[in-house]
């Protein structure tokens, strides 16, 4: 199977603080990763530099074989590299509706017509039904955004993200601040992900980790100190010094 | 919550004609005050032409500060250009017909829209507000000094336009000139109603609540923003051209900061990003400046501006958007 994402030897430094060093990932259509390490690991960092928000020092993202290190952020949302945001990022005076029209005409080019209703499109309200439905949010599709739960504004983050019809997903924390009692729903949303499309999930949250994916990939100081399974993850000594002691610690505790 | 899932699954259905039937009575209702005010001011029509032109003006602010959030106190240099446009076509090149004054108004606004927008574009907050400023200084400057066209501080008169289709010429009494002023207006309007529903009318309602996740959605915020300008500039360049068709002169009044700042003020006054606010703004500020100077010419700079913080104060939303909500809880409370 041909990669549909490459990190090749990314580096970036601010002034003389290495944040990213020589960090390469290679995901596959499919692939369920997710990328954990304590605060100040340098997480946000290597998202903004995939994303194209800063440009490395050096190094390569190639995505579906093509070099996108020197195009922005939005040429690369184009071309299949969609991330969710770790605080929603929503437009309050929408409805749900109204946010996925606009991604499904956004992503088929159709924004910028200036006559028309999107109502009127069968085929994008087909496709809103059927996000909406697949997320369980159709009873609410009508609502102001800034009126419906915190849950399920998460929950319509990921159907924004799925509107665009990515090749390569990255989830910046999809569960930060849910509710426990909402965490199954934002979880089985996860669990229903395309089984072609490759996810990269930053997350904190370490029962959700386990979970989602096959592959954890730990940061910490900007390298890649382990890329390997779950299972493996927790019995990795450099993990457990850098990141997990204090966890491993509460678990065994309990 | 059995209550809830019924009205939501209910709302699909009946909301587009729900819209279509709103603006329908939108725009009757507009014709209506524009009938009204027709048969109570016979002898003030140029008073309500000169309101129409100025709402043109308006409404095409609300349609980049209102929708996309933009900051502007320059917005007269969209207007002027139009005015000038048609102006100028009218005068040196002959061209007086009403109908192509103001296709080349639309187009003399379209162009300065681009020109600014291109400027103000590079700017957010305070530094884009003072660049709208420089801009409209700048236009200002050069009509002055472009006077072997634009008649410098003087202004450009002689503007004389045909008879419309050759039938309804421009009468002393300004009926014909506020006739036309109307039906510009109503069908402006309604082209803007059915712009703001639009896919790109949502777009730019996206980018003024968030642009980064605009851009996340993989769309070009500043190309998006830069569009809505022209359209903007081709609606305020529609009212320039309105002005100078009625009044027959074009003075540097029509490009000035000062007309910027009012139009604004109008705005804030009615309430942004409904188009009905800005309607509603004009015609009161407007309306207001008039009866107020009139009654009281020493003090009615003061009083409007009394009115203007009473409103701003207790009314945030402006006099179209408080009334809205005011209906919104009254609906709410009787259910």
């Amino acid at each position: 199977m041909s990669a549909v994402f490459q990190v090749q030897n990314l580096r970036k430094a601010f002034g003389g603080l290495a944040v990213t060093q020589d960090v390469s990932i290679t995901m596959n259509p499919g692939d369920r990763v997710a990328l954990i390490g304590p605060n100040g690991a340098g997480k946000t960092t290597f998202v903004n530099l995939v994303t194209g928000h800063l440009v490395p020092d050096s190094g390569k993202v190639i995505l579906a074989g093509n070099d996108v290190t020197s195009i922005g952020p939005t040429p690369r949302v184009r071309q299949g590299l969609v991330r969710s945001f770790q605080v929603t990022r929503l437009f309050p005076d929408m409805t749900p509706e109204e946010h996925l029209a606009l991604a499904v005409m956004q992503r088929s080019g159709r924004t910028g017509a200036i006559f028309g209703h999107y109502q009127a499109k069968a085929d994008v309200m087909a496709e809103v039904g059927e996000l909406l439905a697949a997320l369980g949010l159709d009873h609410i599709a009508t609502r102001k955004v800034a009126e419906i739960a915190y849950g399920q504004q998460r929950l319509l983050e990921i159907a924004l993200a799925l509107a665009l019809k990515p090749k390569v997903l990255l989830l910046d924390e999809p569960a930060a601040g849910v509710p426990q009692s909402d965490t199954p729903r934002i979880e089985a949303a996860l669990a229903g992900l395309p089984s072609d499309l490759a996810v990269l999930m930053i997350e904190h949250d370490m029962d959700l980790v386990f979970r989602f994916a096959k592959r954890v990939i730990v940061l910490a100081a900007g390298a890649i100190i382990f890329d390997g399974s779950p299972e493996d993850v927790t019995k990795d000594a450099r993990v457990r010094e850098a990141y997990l002691g204090s966890y491993a610690n509460d678990r065994s505790a309990a | 919550m059995a209550a809830v899932e019924q009205s939501s699954v209910a709302t699909p259905a009946a909301a587009r004609p729900n819209w279509l039937v709103r603006d329908l009575i939108g725009l009757a209702v507009i014709l209506a005050i524009a009938a009204i005010g027709y048969f109570l001011f016979p002898n003030n029509l140029a008073l309500l032409t000169r309101i129409l032109a100025i709402a043109l003006l308006v409404l095409s602010i609300d349609l980049v500060t209102g929708f996309c959030g933009i900051a502007t106190l320059g917005h007269a240099a969209l207007f002027g250009a139009g005015a000038y446009a048609a102006g100028i076509a009218a005068v040196h090149w002959g061209i007086t017909d009403p109908l192509l004054m103001v296709v080349i108004g639309a187009a003399g606004g379209a162009v300065a829209g681009l020109i600014s927008g291109a400027v103000i574009l590079r700017g957010h907050g305070l530094a884009q507000l003072v660049l709208s400023i420089a801009v409209v200084n700048l236009f200002h400057e050069a009509a002055n000094k472009a006077s072997a066209y634009t008649g410098g501080s003087d202004g450009l008169s002689g503007i004389a336009p045909d008879p419309i289709f050759g039938m309804f010429a421009f009468d002393l009494w300004g009926r014909t000139a506020y006739g036309f002023a109307v039906v510009l207006l109503a069908v402006v309007f309604i082209l803007l109603r059915l712009l703001t529903r639009s896919p790109f009318g949502m777009l730019c309602r996206g980018i003024k609540e968030d642009p980064i996740r605009v851009r996340a959605m993989g769309a070009s915020v500043h190309g998006t923003l830069l569009k809505m300008y022209v359209i903007s500039g081709l609606v305020a360049g529609v009212g320039g051209a309105l002005n100078a068709i009625s009044t027959q002169v074009v003075g540097l009044d029509s490009l000035s900061f000062t007309l910027s700042a009012e139009s604004l003020v109008m705005l804030v006054l009615g309430g942004t990003g409904s188009l009905y606010g800005a309607l509603v703004g004009t015609v009161s500020f407007m309306w207001f400046e008039d009866f107020v100077s009139a009654a009281n010419p020493f003090h009615w700079l003061t009083i409007v501006g009394a009115l203007l913080i009473v409103v701003v104060l207790f009314a945030p939303r402006g006099l179209y958007g408080s009334a809205l909500a005011l209906v919104d809880r009254f609906r709410g409370s009787g259910k």
